[in-house]
């Protein structure tokens, strides 16, 4: 599986809804989510990101990840070539009504985001067992 | 500035277009500014190069990269980095609902703009991106010339 070779991509911009404060691009982070049957993950690039920029906001199932970056170039330092393009990421989801909010733990190491959104006791799956008779 | 200057003997039409072309991307340049700030497609990882007084520095993004599976080379006013982005594997019992994270390996080769010292250089990994520090030799570093008044 690792045998592939990468290709670059562009980021994505986050279609604007209302305008930020902060000014700069915004960029829609890439993202994994995998479920298991107690709990949900979700890992996110977010690169430049420091470890204490990370913003998680749940709110009625809305969960909102956001990181702001730090300035790209050090004090005196010009730009030759620019390929890629800097800015904050933000990214929303609607979660499904069963994550246990109380017990999320989020983890940021070299640029990644990983989030556990453990369910809830109620929702997770159970066997039905079938009455022969 | 004269768009086209015909010389003869040893006109070399070819030439001329080049050199219409160089004008163009300059006028144009100067009108939108430097068209090396538009994203055009590359080799992974792409990268952001700036320059202090002293150093190079080219920068990648590259998260969740372990810095023992990268490899950078300086060889003759090339930059080489090569490395390999591994995903580690789940349990087998998730479900994926996205995935959009990619893992492959990349080989990239760039030519410095300036000429730099191979004994000058640095390497550091921090919040998922790269940066290469690359120090400039002495003699190509911008000089202040003082006008002496006689």
């Amino acid at each position: 599986m690792t045998e592939k070779e990468l290709k670059p991509k562009a980021k994505e911009e986050v279609p604007a809804k209302v305008e930020r404060v902060r000014p700069g691009l915004v960029f829609l982070p890439a993202v994994d989510i995998f479920e298991t049957p107690e709990a949900l993950t979700l890992v996110a690039d977010m690169p430049g990101v420091p470890n204490d920029k990370v913003t998680i906001d749940i709110k009625d199932n809305h969960l909102v990840i956001s990181g702001e970056i730090s300035p790209l170039l050090g004090e005196g330092e010009t730009m030759l070539l620019q390929e890629y393009r800097t800015g904050d990421y933000q990214r929303e989801f609607h979660l499904g009504a069963n994550i246990d909010q109380a017990r999320i733990e989020a983890n940021m190491k070299d640029g990644v985001l990983r989030l556990l959104l453990p369910k809830a006791e109620k929702a997770k799956p159970r066997k039905i067992e079938v009455k022969v008779g | 500035m004269p768009i086209f200057t015909f010389r003869e003997p040893g006109w070399s039409p070819m030439q001329e277009m080049e050199s219409l072309q160089r004008r163009m991307s300059r006028l144009f340049e100067d009108t939108f500014g430097p068209v090396s700030a538009l994203w055009r497609p590359g080799v992974y990882p792409l990268v952001n190069i700036s320059e202090d007084h002293d150093f190079l520095y080219v920068r990648a993004e590259l998260p969740g990269i372990n810095p023992q599976e990268l490899e950078i080379t300086v060889h003759e006013g090339n930059l080489i980095l090569r490395g390999e982005r591994k995903i580690a594997g789940e349990e087998k019992d998730v479900n994926y609902h996205r995935r959009e994270r990619e893992s492959g390996y990349f080989r990239r080769v760039l030519s410095l703009p300036t000429r730099v010292a191979p004994d000058k250089v640095q390497a550091s990994y921090k919040e998922g991106i790269l940066t290469v520090k690359l120090g400039k030799p002495e003699e190509i570093k911008p000089r202040v010339i003082k006008v002496k008044s006689e």
